[in-house]
């Protein structure tokens, strides 16, 4: 995640109701999935950017996930997600996300 | 247990995974409200 | 006005300049020099690439028509370690040409007179700039202007060889770097339509000039005015030609394709040339990931492409209007639904399936250069979701998915040049085998990022069909 995607964001949560805040992903890779889910919860795993090292805390989810699906009418997501399902590899993403949740806590 | 509803939604999206604009109808549809978004492209 | 002919594609030819000590004036490489200085610029430096090492590029071996694009299938990866002993710099589909001789370009396109050599660098240049009029200077000259923020022109070893001043002292749209950036599209540019019109039919005059590239032409009060066109007709020797520019990102050139192709179908021209320049921005985008790689610099070719469209002649491949398609506002923008309205829906209006397509041409982006940097295989993810669909369409299992792909896709072979890569380096390849070779229809599908400009968070995309001719 660039540097200034990351101060952005960063202005955002420093502003608002952070409570009610919450990060969904439609990144394509497990790789990319981990380092965006890692600089959002615990900081910028480059030490490269304003995250560097600042954890945000807010919860982040990946567009794939069963829990995310599940919450979504099933008719919005088979027409915006649809056959992306299994042309992403879910499983890995998922993986990921499971991966950066146990890192962050 | 996810619940979008009312929540504030950053949809950080990507090109070639999901865009935002499709991350955005997903929140939206689960009555959450969209506070950023964003579509990322790497080439 | 004379009734219109059905348009074919009759040729297409692409000029790449090696342009390593541009990689500096790249955006991401300048926007990460700024932070990371000298460190980083030695970094950068060590790992350029001759002008050798990018003619053996087999990726640039096909671009310049040497070499199948499947041949790309068989070759070890990376590819910079499988060169092609012995390539040449020019090939049926087009010509490479050392940074000197872009430089020398640049001063022969340089018609605002912006543009000063050092006096020895000049010297050397004689031969390729064969009786161009551009300024020179002495050393200490070009060093003081360069404090006074004109944009610095390198060779090998940080040389300096000359500069680009500003357009205007107070125009934010017309600094030395933007001038730099709109001269190497537009003798780019140049150098394609020149290619293409000494091969193919010079005699027959040009009616009109469609651009497609990505840069903004203008100045404060017009940032994107635009007609480069025009501009590139004119450095290129032509007369008699009309111009105006396609502006779409990355899908412009496959837009532009079904404007000049309707353009002819209705009578009002008969021969139209879709040309765009290079991107300078884009040189050196995935530098950070090459390095990490231990890759040599691989962005460091800026490439300028034109593309015959002219009334049927029996024999060039058919544009088939009535297979076109674009993105239109609610279509979607998830790459499936992208897909959906790009690709299945123009196939279905015609009455085929997907694997009547013999070669679908996405952005052929070069895998080499985009995976180290963490950005996929941007072809690859192209034809899974095209597989997707027509597996979704029942026309092949899931399991066939892979053989689809590799039957029906092909691998990238293009530098990252936005623009340039979408779909259209396939065209030479396509029109061969669409003509000489077994091929019966080719599916060039374009997108455009038009969020990255802010003023929408849609995407964008238009689609085209050839068809082998009747005649």
């Amino acid at each position: 995640m660039d540097l200034e995607e990351q101060g952005a964001i960063q202005r955002l949560v420093e502003g608002r109701d952070r409570d009610r805040m919450v990060v969904l992903l439609g990144t394509p890779t497990a790789g990319s999935t981990m380092m965006v889910a890692l600089t959002l919860t615990q900081g910028d795993p480059s030490y490269a950017g304003p995250l560097a090292g600042v954890p945000l805390g807010l919860p982040v989810y990946h567009v794939l996930e069963e829990q995310v699906k599940a919450a979504i009418p099933a008719d919005v997501y088979e027409r915006e997600i649809g056959p992306m399902e299994f042309v992403l590899d879910a499983s890995a993403i998922v993986s990921a996300m499971g991966r950066a949740r146990e890192q962050a806590a | 247990m996810l619940e979008l509803k009312d929540k504030l939604v950053l949809a950080l999206g990507e090109r070639d995974g999901i865009p935002a604009p499709a991350i955005r109808a997903c929140a939206e549809s689960a009555g959450g409200q969209v506070v950023y978004n964003v579509t990322q492209c790497f080439v | 006005m004379t009734p219109g002919v059905e348009p074919v594609v009759r040729a297409a030819r692409f000029a790449l300049a090696h342009a390593p000590n541009l990689v500096f004036a790249g955006s991401k490489p300048r926007r990460e020099l700024a932070q990371r200085g000298r460190d980083l610029r030695d970094r950068l430096r060590a790992h350029l690439r001759e002008f050798g090492a990018a003619v053996e590029y087999p990726p640039a071996q096909v671009m310049l028509g040497n070499l199948a694009p499947e041949a790309l299938w068989a070759c070890p990866r990376p590819w910079h370690r499988s060169p092609c002993a012995g390539a040449r710099a020019e090939g049926p589909a087009g010509v490479l040409i050392d940074e000197p001789s872009l430089h020398a370009w640049l001063a022969r396109g340089d018609a605002a007179k912006l543009v000063t050599l050092a006096d020895d660098y000049a010297v050397e240049l004689a031969g390729r700039l064969d009786g161009v009029q551009v300024a020179t200077r002495p050393h200490a000259r070009l060093e003081k202007a360069l404090t006074e923020g004109a944009e610095p022109l390198h060779g090998p070893g940080d040389r300096l060889v000359g500069l680009v001043a500003s357009g205007h002292e107070a125009d934010e749209a017309l600094t030395g770097a933007v001038v730099l950036e709109n001269l190497a599209a537009k003798v780019t540019g140049a150098l394609a339509l020149r290619r293409l019109l000494d091969e193919v039919r010079p005699e027959e005059p040009v009616d009109f000039l469609l651009g497609s590239g990505e840069e903004a032409i203008g100045d404060r009060y017009q940032r994107g005015g635009g007609n480069l066109a025009k501009a590139v007709g004119e450095l290129a020797g032509l007369r008699g030609a009309g111009g105006a520019d396609v502006k779409a990102f990355c899908a412009g050139p496959v837009h532009a394709l079904i404007v000049a192709g309707a353009l002819v179908r209705s009578g009002l021209y008969r021969r139209v040339v879709v040309l765009a320049g290079g991107s300078l921005a884009k040189l050196g985008m995935k530098c950070l990931g090459h390095l990490a790689a231990g890759y040599p610099i691989l962005e460091d070719l800026l490439v300028g492409m034109a593309v015959d469209v002219v009334a049927d002649d029996g024999v060039s491949p058919r544009l088939r209007l009535d297979g076109a398609a674009t993105l239109r506002l609610g279509d979607g923008d998830a790459p499936h639904q992208i897909a959906q309205a790009l690709t299945v829906a123009p196939l279905r209006r015609l009455g085929w399936r997907l694997s009547d397509v013999d070669r679908f041409a996405v952005e052929l982006h070069d895998p080499d250069v985009t995976e180290p940097a963490g950005s996929g295989n941007v072809p690859a993810n192209n034809y899974r979701i095209i597989a997707a669909l027509a597996a979704q369409a029942g026309e092949i299992d899931r399991a066939d998915m892979p053989a689809f792909e590799r039957a029906h896709g092909l691998p990238g072979f293009s530098p990252t040049q936005g623009h340039i890569a979408s779909a259209v380096p396939y065209l030479p390849h396509a029109i061969a085998g669409l003509t000489k070779g077994p091929l019966r229809r080719v599916q060039l599908i374009a997108k455009g990022s038009l969020f990255l400009g802010r003023m929408t968070t849609m995407g964008d995309g238009a689609s085209v069909v050839l068809e082998r001719n009747r005649g």
